[in-house]
């Protein structure tokens, strides 16, 4: 775990003060230095611009990995160079042998190759659908269901997702949950956060119910219908203290009675920041069972981002907080299917949000704000649940890990306190929420991690969903016309386009469907089994080096329904 | 760009004036039409389609000197498939009269541009089948040994030498290849222009333009052709409509069935290649890729028949010509995989185009042809498979000659429209056998093979009973029919799909069949043959059957006569067995395919008297035919009636009470030489009685057999079967079966003259049998039909049916021997001693065989009381 948190590429702690990152970085170079071939031998498809595709992307990886390490190394070696090097390693021939030479030294594991239904039993482990029931042969509501799945790269996998019915009032939650320096606050969150906006969103009546029930110990309204994976677990342990932070919450609720009828957009504000509240402090008051105790810590060190959506009728809202993307796809009038992002990311790439981080701090503080695209040259995310590391007080921080327990306190990575770190909190796990109304022209959401995003472009995750979705795939039909084409282009286009198809009927799931592109494709933006089989194979040490965990949810809407709508307001 | 070789072409239009037009004026004279000239008000024959078919009988009517001929064109002339098509004329053909189309043909097509004038594009390339199985290698000798006694050049070559033929082939898959070297290439269109430049010129009026709306039919007369410029008045009316032909067909109040279906067909143009290809390269077929590759303009033309065709045109037409019909390339890709994979070379040549030319298919794979069996004058030529090049010729010719003589000069029943019913005629099944047809035209054929789909049609009341006690069906004329039974735990999937040329895997299956037969009893479902019931008021029917039967009718009643329905020239319209029923009433038995065609016969030759009453019965009798020794028990058991001989002799007909039904016609035939009944049971008492058998026989071993048993036990003992053996060309005299001819039974008969100087001075041609003598049957190709028959090593001719003979241990083949003259190739007389005299040779697939040949039947297989262990003598008798 240690290795992991400390790898982890959102959280390069690895300048701690301790040498931990030593064996790690020994044991890795050999393979890193001599060889650039390593992703070359891994993905064998023959042709120039392939290779420099995958060559910039692995070594984009390895470079954000392990830029703690050294940065000049990484940028020197590895950035630019190996795509020339890879230009000179064209012939096929001298792959093989490149292929062989970095086994001895990296002591790779044995090439195997996984079987199609090997790869797809690995694809749709995590893979869930929930079809929205309909009644006398209608679905009311403007969601026709979802399919979700979830591919780790991470062991454990730290990514998170969750999706519920509102029981006490209309709609449904969505949310994906990302983790980092650890998976334990992405849990918290994802078993948490629906309750505390489902709870927001409640009126002020049903709080009171919910209340009296409690405190006369009559059975409790049910609040969220989850719709769950088998994998997707609870905490039993810490469901009582999260059951007391969040009657706390709601009998504040119930003080504060403002009378007014809730807004969507604010509830999720208030949810968001409230629960983040709850675990800094759950954490800071401790608890008496040691088990607990060591697992609110756990919770508040580590970090999660979150993107949830709440559909309700046409009225759709996304609530960000980091990196993780939620996505509309639209179907245009000629059956093309377009884009639309429902969300900000909160890291260095954008520039509000910089812009906000700096605004929240003193001049003094500019340059060490950010640095290499992160939050105090630390982290990715702008926003983040937990990560007390970036909220609390030196003094609070030490005091805490002082008093905790002796894991807590072993550890360098929760000692390790940010450098430059002067007026807290850095971070926040405050929402940006986007207010969207359907039309029927939106055909689903997309949420996903950003383990999606950085390996497809969102019009390809558009068309690719579109084009499962609706069983039809707009391939354009062909046609020469005046163009000049010889028989192998046509040829090497037909393959392709065939094995596009063919994709689409081996997922039940358009989250699965989604993954294998995203792991699979190759140039033609078609799976490739072969590079599909080996990006599965990578073994666990390896695979995070070449993706990152991978949750998507796609939501699919009801387009009568929601002309229905339309037609009532007209 | 076919347009613009079109265009090349200066065109006269119509009669008598040449409407002369250069290529500019042509390709723009959409709007600037000419005043067109005024159609006839009447003429002998109305021909609709100009495409190859159209021309070519148009062609052929005035070569033969009929001259009152109007050919009528929707659009331009040879604008449909014919314009698109992809011109190769070749006579690999695996049937016979096929191969005889395609050779014609190519002969005709030759010499077309001298006669006319026009350049056809005829280039004699040659052409190349290639093999990569050892399976189609065999197929490929088979035809290659059929080609090579008709006088068509033709050999098996190794791959090296197909590389030396053409250079661009990747050879390394090949396992052999069949060079033909007179195939050619044409350009179809002007071929098709050029045969209406001559026809034309002998006088056939010709009208583009010009769209037929329907046929007028008159008591089963054609009468006259309504078309949107007018009416023709005609005797003779041909519909050469291609893929609209069934359309057309069904435009007239009395519909003419014609059961065709169109599918899209794509082949590929390129540019030429940097160094163009020789024009005089042989064109390739690889059957394995389902491709073919011609040589076009320097650069390629390769097209293909994929595993899912796309049907068209389902509900009918919707445009005029074929023309805007989408490129599919993603249709076309496996295609252009196995083009790729063919010739590697080609990968950088660029696509000019990919063409969508429709082409029409039938459910038998077989082009149509012959005379509506409604509509007499009604012609029609059309679902030429996408070979309609290479028959054009040929099939054109022989139409004319059927048109002029009343008969073409082949035997063309194989094509013949009449082979057909109204039941293949639902759009439904077109749709879905078309489906299955068009792939089979590059699918391996391995013998016996049967259609999947368009199945379950036409079944007898038996259907599940037999299915579920293990039968494996095939389909003959719509109606299922048990090959043999599976017995129980054998593995079934294993038996329904192997495919082999040598020893199927159902021998042992039928073997024990046979061997029931022969020394129990068995019982066969033959309820799908063709039944008639001819009665009259008086002696009407009587009199009209002595005259259109060459065996004496007049016999007492309760006896059943096997006799030929003869033409003209003695030859065999329909072979059938007839049993009198009554004085006045007869009952009539004949193949399952004569179902359209006897009764057109009969209808045609019968007086046109209501007193004569034909009815087709064969919906209303289940037959069950009950083989074997123990027959004889089974069924005195189950009637109370002595069944013996004495009581119940051999070809003779009762009508009795078989379990609790009464009215069973049971007669003591079996249509295999050995003893026991058919009972003609009507259909409500069929299970009942099956049952009744069943339970009956179960003492006497009794079991099921199918149709695979039945056709060993009747070619082993001589049997000549109409449709397989027997065609119209073939007497009685010819196939030994002068006891069936009743020369002098008092009255003239249809045939008499041609039987009675076939007589006098003999035939020249004879049945013979041949037992195959050094035929290994676990080891050796099994013989079909169509192997080549040698004798003293010269080709005397073809055999017609084989199997294999579990009482001989032999394969038994039947055919017909010539005496074909060494010098001249004249046909002599063939004697006795002649067909004696000789060493005979059977060629399966480039391998010959010695045979003995025989003119009767081993008279040892009709011993009832046969003794099991006695061997057969072959050289006992003859």
């Amino acid at each position: 775990m240690l290795a992991a948190s400390c790898c982890d590429r959102r959280m390069c702690v690895c300048p701690g003060p301790r040498r931990i990152a030593i064996p790690v970085r020994s044991s890795r170079l050999p393979l890193l230095s001599d060889a650039m071939p390593a992703p070359a031998h891994l993905f064998p498809l023959i042709r120039n611009c392939e290779i420099s595709r995958i060559g910039s992307t692995a070594c984009y990886c390895h470079h954000r990995h392990l830029c703690c390490l050294s940065s000049h190394f990484a940028h020197s070696h590895f950035r630019y160079a190996p795509q020339k090097k890879f230009a000179a390693l064209y012939r096929p021939k001298e792959h093989f042998n490149h292929f062989i030479h970095t086994r001895d030294y990296a002591s790779t594991p044995q090439r195997f190759y996984l079987t199609p239904s090997q790869v797809n039993s690995i694809l749709k482990a995590n893979e869930y659908s929930f079809k929205v029931p309909e009644f006398d042969g209608k679905n009311v509501s403007s969601v026709l269901g979802f399919d979700s799945n979830q591919l780790p790269a991470n062991a454990p996998i730290e990514d998170r997702r969750s999706a519920a019915t509102c029981l006490q009032t209309r709609g449904m939650l969505l949310g994906v949950f990302d983790g980092h320096a650890g998976c334990a606050c992405a849990q918290a969150v994802s078993e948490r956060l629906f309750y505390y906006i489902a709870v927001s969103l409640l009126p002020h009546e049903t709080l009171l119910e919910i209340e009296n029930a409690v405190e006369s110990g009559r059975a409790l309204l049910p609040i969220l219908q989850w719709h769950k994976h088998p994998n997707d677990y609870f905490s039993k342990e810490a469901s009582k203290l999260y059951f007391n932070s969040l009657r706390t919450y709601w009998q504040e609720l119930i003080d504060l009675n403002s009378g007014e009828t809730t807004d969507v957009r604010e509830a999720l504000i208030n949810a968001f920041k409230r629960l983040d509240n709850d675990i800094s402090l759950e954490a800071q008051v401790g608890d008496p069972n040691s088990f607990l105790n060591y697992l609110v810590l756990r919770v508040a060190f580590s970090g999660a981002t979150a993107c949830v959506a709440h559909v309700d009728g046409v009225d759709l809202h996304i609530a960000n907080t980091g990196d993780s993307r939620a996505m509309l796809g639209v179907q245009e009038e000629d059956g093309s299917w377009s884009a639309v992002n429902l969300s900000y990311d909160h890291n260095a790439q954008n520039e509000r949000e910089v812009e906000r981080v700096k605004m929240e701090h003193p001049k003094s503080e500019e340059k060490s704000l950010v640095k290499q695209d992160r939050l105090l040259g630390l982290l990715m995310p702008f926003r983040a649940f937990g990560d007390v590391k970036f909220k609390w007080s030196i003094e609070l921080q030490k005091r805490v890990v002082e008093s905790g327990p002796d894991q807590l306190n072993d550890n360098e990575y929760t000692k390790f306190i940010p450098p430059n770190y002067h007026t807290p909190p850095y971070l926040t796990a405050e929402p940006e929420v986007i207010h969207h109304r359907l039309r029927p022209q939106d055909k689903f959401l997309v949420l996903a991690t950003d383990g999606l995003w950085e390996t497809m472009h969102r019009q390809d995750v558009a068309r690719i969903v579109g084009e499962y979705l609706t069983g039809v795939h707009h391939q354009q039909p062909i046609a020469v016309g005046g163009y000049k084409v010889t028989l192998g282009q046509m040829h090497g286009l037909l393959t392709e386009r065939r094995a596009r198809i063919s994709s689409v009927f081996e997922d039940q799931n358009a989250a699965t469907h989604l993954i294998r592109h995203a792991v699979g494709n190759n140039e033609f933006g078609t799976v490739d089994h072969e590079r599909l089989s080996k990006m599965l194979s990578l073994p666990e040490e390896l695979a995070r080096m070449y993706r990152d965990d991978i949750t998507i949810i796609v939501v699919q809407f009801n387009s009568h329904v929601i002309g229905a709508y339309q037609d009532e307001e007209l | 760009m076919f347009l613009r070789l079109l265009s090349d072409i200066q065109w006269r239009a119509a009669h008598p004036t040449w409407r002369r037009m250069t290529s500019s004026q042509r390709s723009s004279s959409t709007t600037a039409e000419p005043q067109p000239v005024a159609l006839p008000a009447q003429a002998q024959v109305v021909i609709c389609g100009g495409g190859v078919m159209g021309t070519s009988v148009a062609y052929h009517l005035s070569k033969m000197g009929w001259k009152d001929i109007v050919l009528l064109e929707q659009g331009r002339l040879a604008a449909g498939t014919t314009r698109f098509c992809a011109g190769i004329v070749s006579a690999a053909r695996p049937m016979s009269i096929e191969l005889k189309m395609a050779h014609y043909s190519n002969k005709l097509y030759q010499q077309l541009e001298q006669e006319t004038g026009v350049q056809t594009g005829y280039m004699k390339t040659g052409s190349i089948s290639l093999a990569q199985t050892q399976d189609r290698l065999i197929s490929l000798k088979r035809i290659a040994s059929s080609l090579n006694v008709m006088g068509i050049p033709c050999e098996i070559i190794s791959p090296k030498k197909v590389l030396q033929l053409h250079p661009l082939i990747n050879i390394h898959d090949l396992v052999g290849a069949m060079y033909v070297p007179e195939d050619a290439l044409v350009s179809s269109a002007n071929v098709s222009l050029a045969l209406a430049t001559a026809a034309s010129r002998n006088g056939v009026q010709i009208h583009e333009r010009t769209c037929v709306s329907h046929v007028t039919i008159q008591k089963g007369r054609v009468t006259g052709v309504e078309t949107d410029r007018g009416r023709i008045q005609c005797e003779y009316f041909v519909n050469c409509a291609g893929q609209w032909a069934y359309e057309l067909g069904h435009s007239g109040e009395e519909p003419v069935h014609i059961p065709l279906h169109a599918c899209e067909h794509f082949y590929l143009l390129t540019h030429p290649l940097k160094e163009p290809l020789s024009s005089s390269l042989p064109t390739i077929v690889d059957p394995d890729g389902r491709i073919y590759i011609r040589n076009w303009q320097g650069g390629i033309l390769s097209g293909g028949f994929e595993k899912n065709p796309k049907p068209l045109f389902t509900e009918g037409r919707n445009q005029l010509e074929i023309q805007n019909l989408q490129e599919d390339w993603d249709h076309f890709g496996p295609l252009l995989s196995a083009l790729l994979r063919r010739m590697p070379g080609l990968e950088s040549l660029q696509i000019m185009q990919l063409v969508n030319c429709p082409e029409s298919f039938t459910p038998d794979m077989r082009c149509i042809m012959g005379e509506s069996p409604t509509a007499r004058g009604y012609f029609v030529l059309a679902g030429m498979n996408s070979a309609g090049i290479s028959y054009g010729g040929g099939a054109g010719k022989y139409l004319a000659e059927w048109i002029v003589n009343g008969y073409p000069s082949e035997n063309v029943w194989p094509l013949d429209l009449k082979r057909f019913g109204t039941l293949q005629s639902s759009r439904t099944f077109l749709r879905h056998r078309v489906m299955e047809v068009m792939p089979l035209m590059y699918d391996l054929k391995v013998p016996r093979w049967d259609f999947q789909t368009g199945r379950q049609l036409r079944t007898s009341p038996l259907y599940d009973r037999l299915d579920a006690q293990g039968a494996r069906w095939m389909e003959k004329h719509g109606f299922e029919r048990v090959k043999y039974f599976v017995p129980p735990g054998n593995d079934l999937l294993d038996l329904d799909h192997s495919k082999t040329f040598y020893k199927p895997d159902w021998f042992d299956i039928v073997g024990s069949e046979v061997k029931c037969c022969k020394e129990a009893v068995c019982v066969i479902d033959m309820s799908s043959f063709t039944k008639f019931e001819i009665s009259s008021t008086g002696d009407q029917a009587l009199e009209s059957l002595q005259y259109l039967f060459s065996n004496d009718l007049d016999v007492p009643v309760g006896h059943v006569v096997h006799t030929g329905m003869l033409n003209e020239n003695g030859g065999y319209e329909n072979d059938c067995s007839i049993a009198r029923l009554s004085k006045r009433s007869f009952f009539m038995i004949s193949p399952t395919d004569q179902q359209v065609h006897c009764w057109t016969w009969l209808k045609n030759h019968l007086p046109d008297d209501s007193n004569l009453v034909l009815e087709d019965v064969t919906w209303k009798y289940t037959a069950l035919n009950l083989i074997g020794p123990r027959a004889v028990d089974v069924l005195s058991e189950l009637s109370y009636a002595p069944m013996t001989a004495e009581h119940f002799p051999s070809l003779f007909c009762k009508e009795m009470s078989v379990g609790y039904a009464n009215g069973i016609r049971v007669m003591s035939i079996t249509h295999t030489g050995e003893p026991g009944f058919v009972l003609y049971i009507p259909i409500e008492y069929a299970l009942h009685v099956y049952n009744e058998v069943m339970n009956m026989g179960q003492k006497y071993g009794i079991r099921n057999a199918g149709y695979y048993a039945l056709r060993s036990l009747r070619i082993e003992k001589f049997f000549a079967f109409w449709g397989q053996d027997l065609d119209a060309f073939t007497t009685p005299m010819e196939c030994g079966r002068e006891f069936q001819v009743k020369l002098d039974k008092g009255m003239e008969f249809l045939g008499q003259e041609v039987l009675l100087e076939q007589k006098q001075n003999g035939v020249y041609k004879r049945f013979t049998m041949f037992i195959l003598e050094d035929h290994d049957t676990d080891m050796d190709l099994w013989p079909w039909w169509g192997e080549p028959i040698f004798r003293n090593g010269r080709y005397v001719g073809k055999t017609t049916s084989s199997a294999y003979s579990y009482t001989l241990e032999r394969h038994v083949c039947l055919g017909f021997v010539h005496h074909f003259d060494e010098q001249t190739g004249e046909k002599l007389v063939v004697t006795t001693d002649f067909i004696n005299q000789g060493e005979y040779e059977i060629d399966i697939a480039g391998q010959r065989f010695q045979a003995k040949a025989k003119l009767y039947p081993f008279s040892s297989l009709f011993t009832q009381r046969r003794r099991k262990d006695e061997g057969v003598d072959l050289t006992s008798e003859c």
